[in-house]
């Protein structure tokens, strides 16, 4: 990895305890891990070893028990001002990726893209332009007045990708993104995000059973009992 | 853009059909409001048609209209004389039931007056008023008499002369005029056998010149206190003011109506409510995945609770003016005068609007409470 290049998310013994006494689950253990711009990282590991923990930590939803968390700079949960603007954080700086493609059923396909710039504060003309731009540089700007519910799986997955990258946020949370997707459009959908890391140098953290994608992570975190017990370095991040 | 306009195009046929359903609700409740409304209006009018000052009639007794009341023909004369008093006429009410010359049962009300003094019928619609002192007759449309048709009272054949239009008792009865002397010797004729033989003997206090009341207009200067004053020394008379009459007619005759309608219209106001909340929060049950993926991407809760605010509103609202249509179409086929008055629409309609805002409450604090991991698979 390059000098001088700041890691997008830095985490220092993360700690996260459910429960008390008998019932206390040690979810996460010291987990330390940094990832950084135009990185695509993988978060692996069997069922019930701390991924989703992990991702909703990072995610700003859950606060961990000890350790220390800085995104972009912002040290996360300790700091007070930031605690009470973690949604605004979230929209500007965190894009998410889903299993399912978690778009508005009641939208179609650029009001959903447009839908995050408005929230952000963008005028209605402005998100929209966006939004068309964004659908076409993604392959679906044929699907721009489409509703959810009548577009392929693949295509509301790279809608939905179009979705987590409005706002230009310099972290990306994937969970699953290819779970629900056959080989072939799985490969599409892992192009796209890794074009995405390269092109807006955002760090992307995508948690996944899917071994076929795994020669896409540059790197990849295996959790086991909430440990992060190795990194293995896959590919190398050509921007970096 | 607006999320909870495009929820609700979304899901058109549900919103619509559900906005229906509340119509029908909210337009039965703005019925009852009008016949409320209308029965008021009806019990006034009854009251209204002689533009009297002053009621003079038995003592003790809250006559003509909510009690009934009995007086020497003779009052009339009296009162006449009595400093202040302008005008002053007899009348008398009786409800009959004859037989119409075309078939069919008629009941309706028969206020028997002086001709030429008050007590008389308001404006005409039609015809003229009585002319000769026997057997004509001035009928309320709602009778469906025409003028010139013939009906049998008692023993003799009247015609009608002239129509009103709104002229009905408290009880929805519509109303007729003759004159006093074919009343008193209808009072007559119509009383029960028995009742016939005592007045015939002319036992005291049943004499045959009775009327009901007498109605008084008074002189511009006079005092309505001091000319009830001067009745009232006559033992067996009272006199009302035309104000405490409108009184009695509403607290007494309609008083009842009013609690029953008001009841009814509250449980309605609580069902409306009820569906209200009940739909509101089965649209956010259904949107819970959405709301936790609106939470996790960076919607702030304003636009999550302004989503299900607006939704409810647009349901109250909506609801609110297909009844008001509903109603302002069907009103004039009631049985019944319903009267729509812009102020109660106004009133009802606010009282819709903080009904869905406080419905809407169990939707939003269930939305408030949704976790953004929800979004995120297991
Ligand atoms: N809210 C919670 N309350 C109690 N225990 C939890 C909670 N969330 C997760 N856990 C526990 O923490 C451990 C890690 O869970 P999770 O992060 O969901 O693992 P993974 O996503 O890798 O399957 C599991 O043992 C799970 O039972
Ligand atoms: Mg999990």
């Amino acid at each position: 990895m390059s000098e001088g290049a700041a890691a997008l998310v830095v985490l220092t013994g993360i700690s996260k305890h459910f429960g008390e006494g008998d019932t206390r689950v040690d979810a996460l253990r010291d987990v330390s891990m940094s990832v950084m711009p135009g990185e695509i990282v993988g978060l692996v590991g069997p069922s019930g070893s701390g991924k989703s923990t992990l991702l909703n930590v990072i995610a700003c939803i859950l606060e961990p028990s000890a350790g220390k968390m800085v995104l972009d700079g912002d040290l996360i949960f300790e700091n007070r001002w930031l605690k009470g603007n973690l949604r605004q954080l979230r929209l500007e700086k965190i894009g998410f990726i889903f299993q399912f493609h978690n778009l508005l059923p009641f939208l179609n396909a650029t009001e959903n893209v447009a839908m995050v710039r408005e929230l952000a504060g963008a005028s209605t003309s402005e998100a929209r332009h966006r939004a068309i731009e964004l659908l076409d540089y993604l392959g679906v700007g044929h699907r721009k007045t489409a509703m959810p519910s009548t577009i392929s799986g693949g295509e509301a997955q790279r809608v939905a990708i179009a979705r987590a990258i409005a706002n230009r946020p310099r972290i990306i949370l994937a969970d699953e993104p290819t779970a629900a997707l056959d080989s072939q459009r799985a490969g599409i959908v892992m192009d796209l995000m890794s074009q995405v890391a390269k092109e807006q140098q955002a760090a992307i953290i995508v948690v996944s059973h899917d071994e076929k994608i795994f020669n896409r992570f540059h790197r990849i975190f295996y959790l086991r009992d909430g440990v992060l017990e190795t990194v293995e370095k896959r590919a190398t991040p050509a921007a970096v | 853009m607006n999320l909870a306009y495009r929820d609700i195009r979304h899901n058109l046929g549900r919103f619509v059909l559900t906005c229906i359903g509340l119509g029908m609700l909210l337009g039965v409740v703005l019925a009852m409001i009008g016949i409320y409304r209308g029965l008021v209006s009806e019990a006034l009018a009854l009251a209204r048609a002689p533009q009297a000052d002053l009621w003079i009639v038995e003592a003790d007794r809250r006559g003509p209209f909510a009690e009934s009341s009995r007086i020497p023909g003779d009052t009339r004369e009296a009162v006449e004389r009595i400093h202040g008093v302008e005008a002053a006429g007899s009348v008398t009410y009786m409800t009959t039931d004859v037989e119409r010359t075309q078939g069919g049962r008629l009941r309706f009300q028969l206020i028997g007056y002086e001709q030429g003094r008050p007590g008389g019928p308001a404006a005409l619609i039609a015809g003229r008023p009585l002319a000769r002192s026997h057997f004509e007759l001035v009928a309320d449309r709602s009778t469906g008499l025409q003028v010139g048709d013939t009906l049998m009272l008692g023993r003799n054949r009247f015609t009608v002369t002239g129509l009103t239009a709104g002229q009905v008792t408290s009880g929805g009865d519509p109303v007729a005029y003759i004159s006093l002397l074919d009343s008193q010797k209808l009072q007559f004729e119509l009383a029960p056998p028995a009742a016939r033989v005592e007045l015939a003997r002319g036992t005291p206090g049943g004499g045959k010149d009775t009327v009901n009341a007498v109605v008084a207009r008074l002189l511009p200067t006079a005092s309505a206190t001091d000319v009830a004053r001067s009745v009232s020394r006559w033992k067996h008379l009272a006199a009302i003011s035309q104000e405490e009459q409108e009184t009695i007619l509403t607290r007494s005759v309609v008083q009842r109506a009013r609690q029953q309608i008001g009841l009814f219209t509250s449980i309605l106001m609580v069902v409306s409510a009820v569906i209200i909340a009940l739909i509101i929060y089965t649209m956010t049950m259904d949107k819970i995945r959405e709301i936790a993926t609106l939470k996790l991407i960076g919607a702030p809760d304003r636009t999550i609770v302004a989503m299900i605010v607006q939704q409810a509103f647009a349901l109250g609202g909506t609801g609110f003016l297909l009844g008001a249509i509903l109603i302002s179409t069907v009103k004039d086929y009631f049985p019944r005068r319903v009267l729509l008055q812009p102020q109660d629409g106004l009133a009802l309609a606010t009282v819709v609007m903080i009904v869905c805002l406080i419905s809407s409450g169990l939707g939003v604090r269930l939305a408030l409470r949704v976790d953004p991991a929800k979004a995120l698979g297991g």
